[in-house]
């Protein structure tokens, strides 16, 4: 019985997988006020041929932010496990 | 352990280039593909290759540990100045406030298809260099810790 009821809700979510592309287009997302007033406002207001860079750096810069303190918290978390102490003093 | 001597030539040849590679990408990261991020690894490239190379003991010499910390530190600090700088002339949290000011980076970008010009973006390459120096650093700190505790396991 359990295994019936595990194809059959495989099944089903299969089909629902398969049938997306139907329904939606390629290429043509729900929502995209955003990236076209990225595209058409990136180079005047971030002055910066590279607008993937102009979202990273600039939009979203806190996003980055983030990015790099999980870089720093990664580096102290690396040095503490692979530091050897020696009499108190760093070796 | 050191590689043989056709290795250490073949990273002595290729180590300088690396490096230019790396801050080129760097640099040129609001004009071209990459950024801070890649090009900060690519130059962390540099320092495993001279890792791979060389024995711990002749590396430490060359990439000192508590440099690369302070690279990676500094890199940091410079990121979260520049955000904080906007703050100083008025402006929201990391606003590019240097973009079509004339300024340092400062010149306007014309719209559409264009060759691209080093002195544009604003912020956006001062955040590039800065977290390029942070992700040098960090990565060459994590591959200089993980070598010493190779060395400790087999003294």
């Amino acid at each position: 019985m359990r295994k019936i009821l595990t194809a059959i809700i495989f099944v089903v979510l299969a089909t629902g997988l398969c049938a997306i592309p139907a329904f939606l287009a390629f290429g043509e997302p729900a929502a995209s006020e955003m990236d076209q007033y990225f595209i058409g406002h990136g180079q005047s207001e971030a002055a910066a041929n590279n607008i993937v860079t102009s979202i990273v750096f600039d939009y979203r810069g806190f996003d980055t932010l983030g990015e790099s303190v999980v870089l720093f918290t990664a580096v102290v978390g690396v040095g503490l496990m692979f530091r050897s102490m020696k009499g108190g003093k760093e070796q | 352990m050191r590689m043989s001597k056709i290795v250490r030539t073949g990273a002595n040849l290729l180590y300088p280039f690396i490096l230019i590679f790396g801050l080129y990408v760097i640099m040129h990261g609001h004009l071209t593909p990459g950024g801070g991020f890649q090009g900060g690894a690519v130059v962390a490239t540099a320092a495993a290759l001279v890792i791979v190379a060389y024995s711990y003991e002749e590396v430490t010499g060359m990439l000192k540990k508590t440099a690369m910390k302070a690279r990676e530190s500094i890199g940091l600090l410079l990121f979260i100045g520049a955000g904080i700088a906007a703050l100083a002339v008025g402006a929201p949290f990391f606003y590019n406030f240097l973009a079509n000011s004339g300024l340092l980076f400062g010149m306007p970008v014309p719209a559409g298809p264009n060759p691209g010009d080093l002195n544009t973006a604003g912020v956006i390459p001062i955040m590039n260099i800065a977290v390029g120096i942070e992700v040098w650093g960090g990565l060459a700190v994590i591959l200089l810790y993980m070598l010493s505790g190779i060395r400790k396991e087999e003294s």
